[in-house]
């Protein structure tokens, strides 16, 4: 009288992932906060490693540093600027970053910077910084133990100050190429995509330089990877984002769109 | 006898058996009792002598309202059962009043009289009390209650004369009401000190004065007295629709008061008890520390006081003043109800930003006195954090860092976007200060897609990732070396080939599109702008957006 027929096991995948967010126990290897698909590749753990010091530099860096933190962003985490007063909302809303969990921080002067960016790391999941004057090394150490002990990651942007020790992973743009205006002397087109190329170097497990070409972004605004063969697509014509294959066993994966230098030197 | 003016405004009752009536002149009320003593009206000393007096109703009825020195009203819906009737009730609350008015008029002999009415409607009370007083004639003590039976009040008041709605009016000035439906109780007692003694109603009206409105309803009644209708029953008859479109809100307020209505429900709440705890600290405090430590046991006191009264604080506003009289105070705000450690702790965030701030503002001397005064508070229920999504330990922990960050850069330096409308990067998002926007909740202002108005020439995507706040101006070449300029027709004069200085160097251009021209507020002179935007992309490989305005090249925005 019971019988509801046979219990049918469905598929869930929303409810693993949330099986996964409530998971009291956390392992090191999941310190990581989650990082956009296309990004994961340049990235050692395949996302923002949580304790972790990530610098940007090269023409783009400010939209790189977005697009890092947009996965994050996206997932819950609370994003927070110090000192980048200039920044485009609306870049970052276009490539992600969810503005409701954005706050912004004017630069504090800099005796009471490192107070500042302590507080904000004690408790931002990512804070993204730049500088104007020199760090001291004091600072810059304590707040490093800080994002340590406490799980944020600290995204450096290229500013006029100095930093006395380098971060853990770096990425800079080496090439960027816009497309979209049309040559010639009329004027026509208007700016539509950026195809750039970045090299990730960095300390420990990312002191291996893995080179990557991205859209930053692609004609339909997302942040893809630029497919690398077949026949190099040309800059004006859309083209389909393609999804890395699926990370091989062993060792560190390098899909096809993404070529190490040495390799290609 | 009280005289205000030249006029009678109060007698005793041994005075008022001789003739004395309030109203009359003072040469008048001498000849009539030459043995009164004449006192001045003195509006305080009456407050001050009523109040143990209607302390003393507090043993009856919950909620007292003092509408004058000399009359209170409450609501007998409650109370009335308790009692075991509305009469019942009032024999009560004379006797009550009459024996705490023996012990605080002596000079009137325990002689003051004790009037009180019951009706449907705050005014309707105050006359059946007016009535019980005349009908008892000017004797000490409690006389009689006159208790209008429910729904007969419009009849009771039928009768008088139009002019009694000024004192209606004055009532309702002062505040007093009942709620729609309930009766009410007036209870009437005279309480000057020394010789006065009278019913409520006449002490009532040379006080309670709110000065404008009230001479507005005193020339309505005139105009409605002059058209003929000189009983409340005429005007109560009169229709609503018309009394409004003939005398506005005036005539609505008369109307109710004739027709034996309150013009508002009476209010129910007893005046908030003072919640603010200081310390005064002596030696004054110059470290952070002490007066953080200072600042835990107040805050300890102000939770155990706002708990004691069921509450929880959600605003804090934190005040700290010197020796020297500086101040500084700041609204700390907490969705979270603050404890005694988060106040204690946004107290030494505050300090902290003060005293080790820019020396314009520091402080020159110790503080001397800490304050915290709860701004809002709500019934402290606990709370309860989300388990999945809504709110969660880490939205409560960057609130909480938020808040320390505003104590020390000021809460203008720590700002949230928000959507705007507008044609440049710039308009399209605005920063509002993180003090103003609750934290905790969501914030569709600040979702893509909250303004969905299209905006026609705005600058499409992608958009620049650099808007600086004070565009740096440039100066864009053509191949000449000549200005680029932009016709009134929106064309260029010649192909740009130049931008000068980019990143400290001239530039060369390799690409560019527009002009777009954008022509905002020309219907406003003042914020009127006019431009023509240009995307260029340099030989460095990076775009940017130039903008000219009031024939000058500025970079608008980079899209680094």
């Amino acid at each position: 009288m019971f019988d509801d027929g046979p219990v049918v096991a469905r598929p869930a995948p929303d409810l693993r992932s949330l099986g996964t967010r409530a998971r009291p126990l956390t392992l090191g290897a999941e310190r990581v906060l989650p990082a956009l698909p296309v990004l994961a590749p340049l990235l050692p753990g395949r996302g923002l490693r949580r304790g972790s010091t990530i610098g940007v530099s090269g023409p783009g860096a400010t939209s790189l540093a977005l697009a890092l933190v947009a996965g994050a962003s996206q997932a819950g985490s609370w994003v927070v600027t110090v000192g980048v007063e200039d920044l485009g909302f609306v870049a970052a809303g276009e490539l992600g970053v969810d503005l409701e969990r954005l706050v912004v921080v004017a630069a504090p002067p800099p005796g009471s910077w490192g107070t500042v960016v302590a507080a904000l790391a004690d408790a931002f999941d990512v804070v993204i910084v730049r500088t104007d004057h020199r760090i001291r090394g004091s600072d810059a150490r304590r707040l490093a133990a800080r994002a340590r002990e406490r799980g944020g990651v600290l995204c450096r942007l290229p500013g006029r100050g100095r930093w006395p020790e380098p971060a853990d992973v770096e990425l800079t743009v080496t090439a960027a190429t816009w497309a979209g205006l049309a040559p010639g002397p009329h004027g026509a087109g208007r700016l539509s995509a950026r195809r750039v190329e970045v090299v990730r170097s960095g300390r420990r497990e990312a002191a291996r330089p893995v080179r990557a070409e991205l859209w930053l972004p692609g004609p339909d605004g997302a942040v893809a990877p630029v497919a690398v063969r077949p026949a190099a697509a040309s800059p004006t014509t859309p083209t389909t984002p393609t999804t890395p294959t699926a990370p091989a066993a062993g060792g560190l994966h390098c899909p096809q769109a993404w070529v190490e230098p040495s390799r290609t030197a | 006898m009280v005289l205000h003016a030249n006029r009678v405004v109060a007698a005793s009752p041994a005075a008022r058996s001789e003739g004395v009536e309030p109203g009359l002149r003072r040469r008048d009320a001498q000849a009539r009792c030459p043995e009164a003593a004449v006192l001045p009206a003195d509006p305080a000393r009456d407050a001050r002598v009523f109040e143990p007096v209607v302390a003393a109703l507090d043993a009856l009825c919950p909620r007292v309202e003092v509408v004058a020195p000399g009359t209170v009203a409450f609501a007998t819906r409650g109370p009335g059962r308790w009692a075991g009737g509305d009469g019942a009730l009032a024999r009560q609350a004379g006797d009550l009043l009459a024996a705490a008015l023996v012990g605080r008029a002596p000079a009137a002999g325990g002689g003051a009289t004790v009037a009180v009415g019951v009706a449907d409607g705050a005014f309707a009370a105050w006359c059946a009390a007016g009535d019980a007083a005349d009908r008892a004639g000017p004797v000490p003590g409690a006389v009689a209650p006159l208790v209008v039976p429910p729904g007969s009040t419009p009849a009771f008041l039928g009768s008088r004369a139009t002019a009694t709605l000024a004192d209606g009016a004055a009532l309702a000035g002062s505040g007093s009401g009942s709620g729609s439906g309930g009766s009410a109780a007036f209870a009437g007692a005279g309480a000057g000190a020394g010789t006065s003694g009278t019913t409520g109603g006449t002490a009532g009206t040379g006080t309670a004065a709110p000065a404008a409105g009230l001479a507005a309803l005193e020339r309505t009644i005139g105009v409605l007295h002059r058209l003929g209708l000189r009983t409340l029953a005429a005007v109560a008859a009169l229709p609503l629709a018309d009394v409004v479109g003939r005398f506005g809100p005036e005539g609505v307020l008369l109307h109710r008061l004739a027709s034996g209505l309150d013009p508002r429900p009476l209010s129910a709440r007893r005046p908030a008890p003072e919640l603010a705890v200081a310390i005064d600290l002596d030696p004054p405090v110059e470290r952070v520390d002490t007066a953080a430590f200072v600042a835990v046991s107040l805050a300890d006191d102000l939770t155990a006081a706002l708990a004691g009264q069921g509450l929880a604080a959600t605003r804090i506003v934190v005040t700290a003043e010197t020796e020297h009289g500086e101040r500084l105070e700041r609204a700390w705000r907490d969705e979270g109800t603050l404890g005694p450690a988060a106040i204690a702790e946004r107290v030494r965030w505050q300090l902290d930003g003060w005293l080790s701030g820019p020396p314009a503002t520091r402080p020159t001397a110790g503080i001397s006195r800490l304050t915290l005064t709860p701004a809002e508070v709500v019934a402290a229920r606990g709370r309860q954090l989300g388990f999945w999504g809504g709110e969660t330990r880490v939205d409560e922990r960057a609130a909480r860092a938020l808040a320390r960050v505003q104590g020390l850069l000021g809460s203008e330096a720590v700002l949230v976007p928000e959507q705007r409308g507008g044609r440049s990067p710039s308009d399209k998002v605005a920063l509002v200060p993180a003090a103003a926007v609750d934290l905790t909740e969501a914030r569709p202002a600040a979702r893509a897609g909250y303004v969905a108005e299209p905006w026609p020439g705005q600058l499409p995507a992608p958009s620049p990732a650099v808007v600086p706040a004070d565009p740096p101006v440039v100066e864009l070449r053509d191949a000449a070396g000549d200005r680029v300029r932009v016709s009134g027709r929106g064309v260029l004069s010649a192909p740009p080939a130049e931008v000068d200085p980019l990143g400290g160097r001239s530039r060369a251009v390799t690409a560019w599109a527009g002009p777009w021209p954008v022509d905002e507020r020309w219907w406003d002179p003042r914020a009127h702008r006019r431009r023509a935007r240009l995307q260029v992309v340099v030989d460095d490989g990076t775009a940017h957006l130039l903008a000219l305005e009031a024939g000058r090249w500025s970079i608008e925005a980079t899209y680094d």
